[in-house]
């Protein structure tokens, strides 16, 4: 049994504007120590699903339209919402994007974590504020002892996201989802952050979902990868399945944006266009409109379904583009980007 | 914060000072003096009047003298009421403003920040939209309508509270209720708006994502910051309880100290009007310094003494 299994998870937020459906049939698997990675650009559902694992998502206007969250089996939407607060913090932890922001200001470091050890643990005072003050060493903030008693304020960047990894990690969970935690980081402390999430996940073999926009990460940490583009999961499979045999012209596109890729004192890579309105209903890919590839199908067809081509590997395969050829022959101009108004 | 203090409370003596020399300069400009009338008064008399309240020195020289009597509590003889002074008049109808406005300002704050607190937790449900609307009527009905009509319904409809007056502790409900549910009004607002910044805050997502119960969320980690509009509004509230209780004072018949502002500037009673704008001015200035005193405490990112 999976650690976390997640099957046709669908979130949508219903606005005055309509409905938008920011995750559709989610599927994915887990198992105790591995590490997922889910790429995709902004808006793409990445962070709306890890949301939904957890039921973070404001409701209303979010609201989980159907799946299961199986973790240990056990469905966690079908749980009470006390039954889920015992789960967050305890058995699954998150980390957030923004560190400057997602540490309450006005109370103490030391408030913050001694609560998020208390609300799980019957431990006196005392004996908390101790955990807290291993748990910031643990994450490499010298001197913890005396800056536990510090307020965010007087951390710097990187210093609040260890913050937040050692408060998602002191009650040691199984899983941890990470989302996006270094997009506000400067690169040193990024691969430092990374690698205080890998070396906890080695030693107590937490399983991690890590969301991020950077394929270079995902290349040095991940053991499997979903790639999702406008609310879907377009390609999943294995990193180097993936990477080494991208099949989806997204992916592709992708890997062909990555700056370091690229020759030097040439125009970077694009993928021209914007993503799609995800409150109109989508027909057929909802990459097609950006598409480099040459198109053999008009869009309008019932959407392609997710197919496992070999291991594991699954590509959400259109079949409405030409795939043969390498990118870089398919010419820019070629490309009709369609602008959603 | 000691420091801090310090330099704010030299601030406002300064502030303090402005506002006495600024009145004083008004008052003396203004044309007309406090004993002209409408019956001639034969010179001799009339210069006999003015030396006894000083106005035969000139200007500079009585505000000198009427600032160190100022400073030793002293505001000067009513030019108008005989044998009574500044000090007497304010020393008996200050008590009973502060009576009702400290009263106003605690039905004010006791209704007001529940009810912003309740409408922001139960947001876009009737337990918001009731509190709210109320608001909104309490804010847009002055207390020239409400008191009226508190003294119609409780007062003559029930027969439940005395109407006008000031004997005791049941006449003090409808003043203070009539003046202290306008400031509810604002309060809840402010107080709903405060709490719904900070519950869509990612800190309060982080919360929830430790499995922190929604009671700890609002009171533990909402609270005070979702305060600090509330905070804020409390200096300029008090003052305004104060300052604009006249129009409460008068329908309740209350010898407070607004009638006395209003006579003050209708007789030209120089000392009074003198005496009553340092006040109120002290007044602001203690309250001001008494929020932002508090604004510290709540908000650990103001440090002053940095």
């Amino acid at each position: 049994m999976p650690l976390l299994d997640v099957r046709n998870l669908s979130t949508s937020f219903h606005l005055r504007s309509g409905i938008v459906r920011a995750a559709q049939n989610i599927s994915l698997t887990l198992e105790k120590g591995e590490t997922l990675g889910i790429v995709g650009e902004s808006g793409s559902g990445k962070s709306v699903t890890c949301y939904s694992i957890l039921q973070l998502i404001p409701q209303p206007p979010g609201r989980i339209e159907s799946g299961e969250v199986l973790f240990e089996g056990r469905d966690l939407l079908k749980l009470s919402e006390s039954e889920m607060r015992s789960i967050r913090g305890k058995r699954i932890s998150m980390i957030f994007q923004d560190p400057m922001t997602s540490l309450n200001p006005y109370l103490r470091i030391s408030t913050q974590l001694i609560e998020a050890i208390r609300v799980h643990d019957n431990m006196d005072e005392d004996a908390a504020l101790k955990k807290a003050i291993t748990a910031l060493e643990e994450v490499g903030i010298p001197d913890a002892a005396s800056r536990v008693r510090s307020y965010p304020h007087e951390f710097s960047g990187g210093m609040r996201q260890r913050v937040m990894i050692a408060m998602a990690l002191v009650n040691d969970p199984d899983l941890l989802i990470a989302d996006e935690p270094t997009t506000a980081l400067d690169v040193t402390v990024q691969a430092q952050v990374l690698d205080i999430i890998k070396e906890r996940q080695r030693r107590l073999g937490t399983a991690v979902i890590l969301v991020t926009h950077d394929l270079g990460v995902v290349a040095g940490t991940c053991d499997k990868v979903q790639v999702m583009y406008a609310g879907q999961v377009v390609e999943s499979g294995t990193t180097d399945q993936v990477f080494y045999n991208p099949q989806h012209a997204y992916t592709r596109s992708l890997q062909k944006a990555i700056p370091s890729l690229q020759a030097k004192n040439e125009a970077l890579y694009t993928i021209a266009g914007t993503p799609p309105d995800l409150s109109k209903p989508v027909l057929g890919c909802a990459f097609y409109p950006r598409c480099p590839f040459p198109k053999v199908k008009d869009q309008d067809g019932p959407a392609p379904e997710l197919t496992e081509l070999s291991g594991g590997h699954c590509v959400r395969d259109c079949g409405y583009c030409d795939r043969t050829k390498p990118i870089e022959t398919v010419l820019a101009q070629d490309v009709v980007a369609e602008e959603t108004p | 914060m000691l420091k801090f203090i310090a330099a704010r409370f030299g601030q406002g003596l300064l502030v303090l000072l402005a506002i006495y020399a600024l009145t004083f300069m008004l008052v003396a400009l203004t044309p007309g003096s406090p004993f002209s009338t409408e019956r001639a008064i034969r010179p001799e008399i009339l210069a006999q009047i003015e030396a006894f309240y000083g106005y035969d020195k000139p200007p500079l020289e009585r505000f000198w003298t009427s600032l160190t009597n100022a400073l030793q509590g002293e505001f000067g003889p009513s030019a108008v009421y005989a044998n009574r002074s500044v000090t007497d008049i304010i020393l008996e109808a200050f008590p009973v403003s502060l009576t009702l406005g400290t009263i106003s300002l605690l039905v004010a704050l006791f209704i007001g920040i529940p009810a912003g607190i309740l409408a922001a937790v139960k947001r876009n449900t009737w337990l918001d939209y009731l509190p709210m609307s109320a608001s909104m009527v309490g804010i847009c009905l002055p207390t020239f309508v409400l008191g009226p009509i508190l003294v119609l319904v409780f007062g003559i409809i029930f027969q439940l509270l005395p109407v006008s007056g000031w004997f005791g502790p049941d006449y003090m409900v409808l003043p203070a209720a009539t003046l202290g549910l306008f400031y509810a009004a604002y309060f809840a607002r402010l107080t709903r708006g405060g709490m719904l910044e900070m519950l869509n805050q990612d800190f309060i997502r982080t919360a929830r994502a430790k499995g922190v119960p929604e009671s700890t969320i609002i009171w533990k980690h909402c609270l005070k910051g979702g305060l600090i509009p509330a905070i804020t509004y409390l200096g300029p509230a008090l003052a305004g309880i104060i300052s604009g209780s006249f129009v409460v004072e008068t329908i309740f018949q209350i010898p407070g100290l607004g009638q006395w502002f209003v006579k003050g500037a209708l007789n030209r009673d120089d000392f009074l009007i003198l005496g009553l704008t340092v006040l109120f001015a002290g007044l602001i200035v203690i309250m001001n310094l008494l929020v932002d005193i508090i604004q510290v405490a709540l908000n650990p990112r103001l440090k002053y003494d940095r």
